[in-house]
């Protein structure tokens, strides 16, 4: 029987889930993390999971990680002493960077420019350079060059990048300098930004190999150790490293490219999220993982989430394929503040974090946080413990939110209901980036929140944006360590190639997909993946022609034999039109090429509960009083173990488990499906109307048009009123029409 | 007669009571569209002005014209008022001209675009944005001419047009429009993603006005400008002093070898009113480095600097303008009469920052800041390539951020919002040329005790015979320190010819020759010092020399001495710094790098290889032309003043 295993290690806690693969069986446990050294927490995890199940951990074949270590490394400066190899005359590539002051104008008043990874002690130029088709314009200069490294060497540098100029053209000046580097400064490792990120644009190319190179000696030892703790419990165990794009990693590629693993952690609870919600009926989904100090959204089109060419991790952008998950600072631990000169409520970015947090924590926090706002409010009962053993302290909630009362004039619960409206707003705003602003239109959606304070917020959320069901997956804290132990194995290749239309065919670019989907297809045998489970995806990225933008277009293989380079760019002109309201008669550009290989998902089925009555009073625990909408109720608060499929749960109601809290507010009503998930939806819509058990209602995604209607205007008659907008010059003579102005 | 506003739907919006925290939702999405309009822009343009460069500027106003998000001054009311039509749902206009929105923008480079929000048959919003393009035809490519002395050489002039009308393109304006331009496909895209970044602002104030009602949607941005006058009416009287301010700077050359040109204002407050005057100021230019400014632009301008100053958390709008008061002499280069060209504005108007910095610090000199790189200089290089093709490139260049009471200046940095460089790599395989140095130079941010930031040096390897032009200043004047600190160096251009030779470049030329091999080391300047340079810690001095951007002789500068191995030598520091703090006659507020103009000039070329620019020479007819409508005015309030006397006698007669 073979096992594997999910392990999500947070900065509080460690999750694993270990699943059955044959059964479709889990398991799950939280243990603390040992931030000191990860592994020891994992391996404890193991244990406990492994007694749990009743098995042995040689039984596990694979484990899934999602891991932060590489994102810490970046938030916390504590990555390796970094040298760099730059060209000539390109020495301060990364202290110029984009030239880009942030902060609107003047905002260089205050702003104050972090040092770049790789400093400018330790970057020296190679004597060399290549043109921008590849030609070699001037040779390398190998005396001088190996002169410079010994010297690099001497000051200690623990990691080597060397980013040339147009070496995405032509790489062989990066290639020769790691085998000098290999020969001078043996036992250094080296990324070459032709390997790391083969495209166009030597500040993003250099920037994301030198972070490459800034937290590689640190994931590698991190992912050694880890494999060897491993492997004296369990010899064959497979050990994989989630990407930041949501595919799998081996431990040695994750090792050689740890700049892809900066978004491993959350990838992970998208993929959890995906496949929870694919499950019940969903495949189109908003993602929302609301966290002490941040909530990070995404979107899933059609059970494929979406990804972007960039990753950020604090104020470091690097060119590295991520999902497009967006964070904003509106977690549970955000402060609320009133500044004095605006008197405006605001919420975050400052946060209390773990320690003191929230001031319902005890742990000597005073200042208002979102968590505050919701026990004030009674979303978090007095008898929900935090993570099971914290108690929560009510009245210091209240006094520490009647601080911005005092300063709005407003009663204490009114308060509380404008931060948690805020941040509810704070939350809408990183999902209108994923969504709207993408050119997807919400209401096609329906949201999964989890993360331990996700629940909170789920159906505010829904309701500001229309995404209905609002979903809550059962064990909403451990969702991560899920998508862990779910996502297959896969790997891209891609590399740049801007060529207009017209000078390339389709015979040339079905001939080099299908190159760059063999040379992917050879990390998945790596992994021991059979040649008959692997899916083959293929990618293009287009513009018209002198465009700054890139947008990808999927590619079908046999439409393209058949109709050409319109079967891209028809597509294209489509997807443009839908974002931009507008296409235009010019000749398309091809920017990149990218075949992407997947391993066979894991066949996973969760077992499904029989339905059952629809009244949920047995699993009711206690009253609460609630302060909603600007009303007070008497909410119903329920535990979450004992509701049955089938349930129907009317708002306002609390719904406790050990790891999270869920509101259900009035006139919407929960529904428990076969999954145990609870489903929430307005009392008016077809899913609640529709009597009986919980069904799932899936929406098909239209294609949203950004366009605004401009409908009225044509067919209405006009009737002239009076310009509301006048002149200077005539309020200058007329008193009226200045009065009005000053208005 | 101003443009006529039609709406189908004749109920006013009316003022409701709309909760704090409504107010702070509707503001947050009002904020978030604006960016969104950047974005939408960005992605579709296709200059690289406003693609990569992102020289644009958005905003959303409220129906009364009045900007609530965004970053530049009201125009609308000037704008309706130039344009003699109707404003229907729909409709999007368009202007580059800055003589018919008062100088809203200030070159017809830019495009500004309008675009009125309707719902349900009433006007709700405004959105608005305007782009520079890179040609809009004229007498250069990249219709920048040092040389113009009108307008109309400068390209083709739109007045306030409806381009779009009720969702219909007028083409056939448009087709005139580019038929005119070099680039035309640039400017019909560039067009367009503005029209999109309109379209999405205006969708978004629907959505808001959908969730929450018309009436609470106008509310709210009425109060969030309310929010804002007040915040700044607490500011203002905090910062700026009853005691008038006065501060002068230069704009070092007109093109036509005259300057420098004074730019002068005097600042105080009366009750909770500012006041700028800017008297003094040079007359109009004959040359194209007038700068028409915009007084609803310059008290954005000078609120935008005191919010950042004193309280960044303040959401910047146009709610406090009743605050402000600016008054701009007519005929001045501030603000020339019409036809006076203005293509090369872009010096002045950088300059303005550094006249805000220098009123607003003299009364409160603990946040004062540094001069710093105070303009957008352009670079230009155009021509035919071996096939025939017309390649045409601009480009903003950047330098050094001055010193700040918050730290250091950044090396070779946009003091211009959102403003980034273009990828080198990508201007290698889009024109014919190499960069073969791209770096800042080492001691030319003014040491202080915060540093300015270096100039940055771009080494321009051309392989194709073509045109270059250069559009720089602060060549002859430095970018001056304050509290101590000292200016930073100047800019200077060198071109060294396939051959070896070497010609040293004026600031401001346009049709200079290049050929291949040809060789262009465009040096920007770097900001002036913050501070008292011998108070900077001796760790950062010793860590800049260590990075290259300070040398161990300009480490002498902060009376820091540095040993052979890099580090400081602090016995020698501590005396050094003592003897250089004896041999210093004062701490100076301002350090100009100058005592007088003539002092300056006489010393001009030994230091810059350039002669001194004469005294300006000005226009008459725009003086004449300002008395004459004086005159007329006097004589017509006179006239008017006699009628309403004679009017009010028979009206007593009668009674």
């Amino acid at each position: 029987m073979s096992y594997r295993l999910g392990v999500d290690v947070g900065g509080t806690f460690t999750d694993l889930l270990l699943v059955n693969e044959k059964s479709g069986q889990t398991w799950k446990a939280k243990v603390s993390s040992t931030p000191a050294d990860q592994s020891i927490g994992v391996l404890h995890g193991i244990e406990r999971v492994c007694g749990l199940a009743g098995i042995q951990p040689s039984d596990i074949r694979d484990v899934m990680h999602g891991t932060t270590v590489a994102t810490n490394t970046v938030l916390t400066a504590t990555g390796a002493r970094v040298g760099l190899v730059t060209t000539k005359g390109y020495r301060q590539v990364l202290q110029i960077a984009r030239s880009f002051v942030p902060g609107g104008l003047g905002g260089w008043v205050i702003y104050n420019k972090s040092l770049p990874m790789a400093p400018l002690s330790l970057t020296i130029e190679a004597d060399e350079r290549v043109g921008t088709k590849g030609d070699v314009v001037d040779v390398l200069n190998e005396d001088k060059l190996r002169t410079d490294l010994v010297a690099l060497g001497a000051k200690g540098i623990e990691a080597l990048t060397v980013s040339l100029i147009n070496s995405f053209a032509n790489d062989t000046h990066e290639k020769r300098i790691r085998a000098i580097a290999a020969d001078v400064l043996p036992g250094i490792p080296v990324s070459l930004s032709s390997e790391v990120v083969p495209e166009m644009q030597e500040y993003e190319r250099t920037v994301t190999t030198v972070a490459n190179s800034y937290v590689r000696p640190r994931v590698q030892r991190y992912v050694a150790n880890l494999r060897d703790k491993l492997a004296s419990k369990a010899k064959d165990v497979n050990l994989h490293i989630l990407r930041s794009d949501g595919g799998l990693a081996s431990s040695q590629s994750a090792a050689d490219y740890p700049v892809n693993l900066l978004m491993s952690g959350p990838a992970g609870g998208v993929s959890g999220a995906l496949w929870v919600a694919v499950q019940a009926g969903f495949p189109n989904l908003l993602t929302v993982d609301v966290g002490g100090t941040s909530t990070d959204v995404a979107l899933i089109m059609n059970g494929e989430p979406r990804l972007r060419r960039e990753t950020s991790v604090g104020d470091v952008t690097v060119r590295a394929s991520s999902v497009d998950i967006r964070t904003v600072g509106a977690g549970g631990g955000s402060i609320a503040h009133v500044p004095d000169l605006t008197g405006a409520l605001s919420v975050g970015p400052q946060s209390a974090g773990a320690d003191p947090g929230p001031a319902a924590y005890g742990k000597g926090g005073t200042e208002p946080t979102v968590t505050d706002a919701n026990v004030v409010l009674g979303y978090l009962p007095a008898m929900q413990k935090l993570g099971g053993d914290m108690e929560l302290k009510r009245d210091l909630s209240q006094e520490a939110v009647k601080k911005v009362a005092e300063k709005l004039g407003m009663r204490v619960k009114d308060a509380a209901l404008g931060i948690y409206n805020i941040v509810n707003e704070n939350m809408i705003g990183a999902l209108r980036l994923v969504s709207v602003e993408q050119g997807h239109d919400p209401r096609d959606y329906a949201l999964i929140a989890f993360g331990g304070a996700g629940p909170l917020h789920a159906n505010a959320l829904s309701r500001l944006l229309g995404s209905w069901p609002s979903i809550i997956p059962p064990g909403p804290g451990v969702l991560c360590a899920l998508g862990d132990a779910t996502t297959a194995v896969r790997d891209e290749s891609s590399r740049t190639f801007i060529r207009k239309f017209a000078d390339t065919s389709k015979k040339d670019i079905i001939k080099d997909l299908k190159a760059l989907a063999a040379h992917a297809a050879k990390t998945l045998a790596a992994e021991k993946v059979p040649a008959k489970d692997l899916q083959f995806g293929y990618q293009v990225d287009v513009r018209y022609h002198g465009q700054g933008l890139r947008l990808t277009v999927n590619v079908d293989l046999k439409r393209l034999e058949k109709e050409g380079l319109d079967a891209i760019s028809k597509p294209f002109d489509e997807e443009h039109t839908r974002l931009f309201t507008f296409a235009l008669p010019l000749e398309h550009e091809f920017v990149s090429l990218r075949a992407v290989v997947h391993g066979k998902g894991v066949n996973i089925t969760r077992q499904k509960s029989a339905m059952g009555k629809s009244d949920p009073s047995g699993a009711a625990v206690g009253k609460q009083k609630v302060f909603m909408e600007g009303r007070d109720y008497t909410a119903i608060v329920y535990d979450r173990a004992k509701l049955k499929a089938g349930a129907r749960i009317a708002g306002p109601a609390i719904v406790m488990e050990m790891d999270s809290t869920s509101v259900i507010l009035p006139k919407h009503t929960g529904l428990v499906d076969a999954y145990a998930n609870i489903l929430i939806y307005p009392d008016s819509h077809a899913a609640v109307k529709g009597k009986g058990a919980a069904k799932a209602v899936p929406l098909k995604p239209k294609a949203a048009p950004a366009k605004p209607k401009a409908k009225s205007a044509a067919k209405a008659k006009a009737t002239p009123v009076k310009a509301k907008v006048k002149s200077k010059a005539a309020a200058k003579g007329k008193t009226k029409a200045s009065a009005k102005r000053a208005r | 007669m101003p443009a006529t506003i039609l709406q189908t739907n004749k109920k006013s919006l009316k003022k409701v009571k709309v909760d704090t925290v409504t107010i702070d939702i509707i503001e947050s999405a009002l904020r978030n569209a604006r960016f969104e309009m950047d974005t939408v822009l960005f992605r579709t343009a296709m200059s690289p002005g406003i693609r990569e460069q992102h020289d644009e500027f958005p905003m959303i106003a409220n129906s009364d014209g009045k900007m609530v998000v965004g970053q530049f001054g009201s125009f609308i009311w000037g704008f309706m008022d130039g344009y003699h039509g109707t404003v229907e749902e729909g409709d999007i206009f368009l202007t580059n001209d800055p003589y018919s929105v008062n100088g809203a923008i200030s070159h017809i480079n830019d495009w500004l675009m309008l675009m009125p929000v309707y719902r349900g048959g009433r006007l709700i919003a405004w959105s608005a944005m305007f782009g520079h393009m890179t040609d809009v035809g004229g007498k250069v490519p990249g219709s920048l001419p040092t040389d113009a002395r009108t307008i109309f050489e400068e390209g083709i002039v739109v007045p306030p047009v409806k381009i779009i009308q009720k969702g219909v393109l007028q083409k056939d304006l448009l087709d005139v429009v580019l038929h005119n331009c070099r680039l035309p496909t640039w400017n019909f895209s560039d067009f367009n993603a503005i029209v999109a970044a309109l379209r999405t602002a205006s969708l978004r104030c629907v959505e808001i006005s959908e969730r929450f009602g018309d009436d609470v949607f106008y509310s709210a941005m009425d109060s969030m400008l309310e929010r804002n006058k007040r915040a700044m009416r607490e500011l203002i009287s905090r910062t700026v002093p009853t005691k008038k301010q006065y501060f002068e700077d230069y704009i070092c050359d007109d093109g036509l070898n005259m300057g420098p040109y004074k730019i002068a204002c005097t600042m105080w407050r009366e009750g909770d009113k500012c006041i700028f005057d800017f008297k003094g100021t040079d007359p109009q230019s004959i040359s194209s480095i007038n700068f028409l400014l915009n007084e609803e632009m310059f008290k954005m301008f000078a609120g935008i600097y005191m919010i950042m100053v004193f309280d960044p958390q303040i959401l910047f709008n146009d709610g406090f303008y009743d605050l402000m008061e600016v008054r701009i002499p007519q005929g001045t280069m501030l603000k020339p009469l019409k036809p006076a060209a203005l293509s090369c504005r872009t010096h002045a108007l950088g300059r303005i920052f550094d006249i805000l910095g220098g009123l607003l610090g003299q009364g409160n000199p603990a946040f004062m800041c540094a001069a710093g790189f105070s303009d957008s200089p352009h670079f230009m290089y155009s021509g035919y390539d071996k096939n025939g093709k017309w390649y045409q490139l601009y480009q903003i260049t950047f330098g050094g951020i001055p010193g700040k009471p918050f730290g250091d200046g950044p090396d070779g940095h946009s003091l211009w919002p959102a403003f980034t460089n273009v990828p080198n790599e990508f201007l290698e395989s889009y024109f014919p040329l190499r960069i073969d140095i791209y770096e800042t130079i080492t001691d030319t941010g003014g040491a202080g005790k915060n540093r300015g930031g270096n100039g940055l040096r771009i080494g321009y390897r051309f392989l194709e015979p073509g045109d270059i032009s250069i559009h720089d200043d602060r060549w002859l004047t430095y970018p001056w320190g304050v509290n101590g600190g000292e200016p930073g160096a100047r800019s200077k251009k060198t071109l060294i010819r396939a051959d070896g030779t070497t010609e040293n470049l004026p600031s401001k030329k346009d049709h200079i020759k290049v050929e291949a091999g040809d060789l262009l080391l465009a040096d920007t300047w770097g900001g002036g010092g913050c501070g008292d340079p011998f108070d900077r810690e001796v760790e950062k001095v010793a860590f800049d020399v260590d990075a290259g951007l300070v040398s161990r002789e300009g480490a002498k500068r902060y009376g820091v001495v540095i040993k052979a191995d890099g580090t400081a030598d602090l016995a020698a520091t501590e005396k050094l710094r003592t003897k250089l703090r004896a041999a210093r006659k004062e701490v100076k507020l301002f350090d100009r790098g100058f005592d007088t103009v003539e002092e300056l000039k006489a010393r001009c070329e030994a230091e810059t290889g350039h002669k001194p620019p004469q005294q300006p020479v000005f226009t008459n007819w725009a003086q004449k032309r300002i008395a004459n409508d004086e005159a007329a005015a006097k004589a017509a309030a006179k006239a008017s003043a006699l009628a309403a006397a004679k009017g009010k006698a028979k009206g007593k007669a009668k009674a």
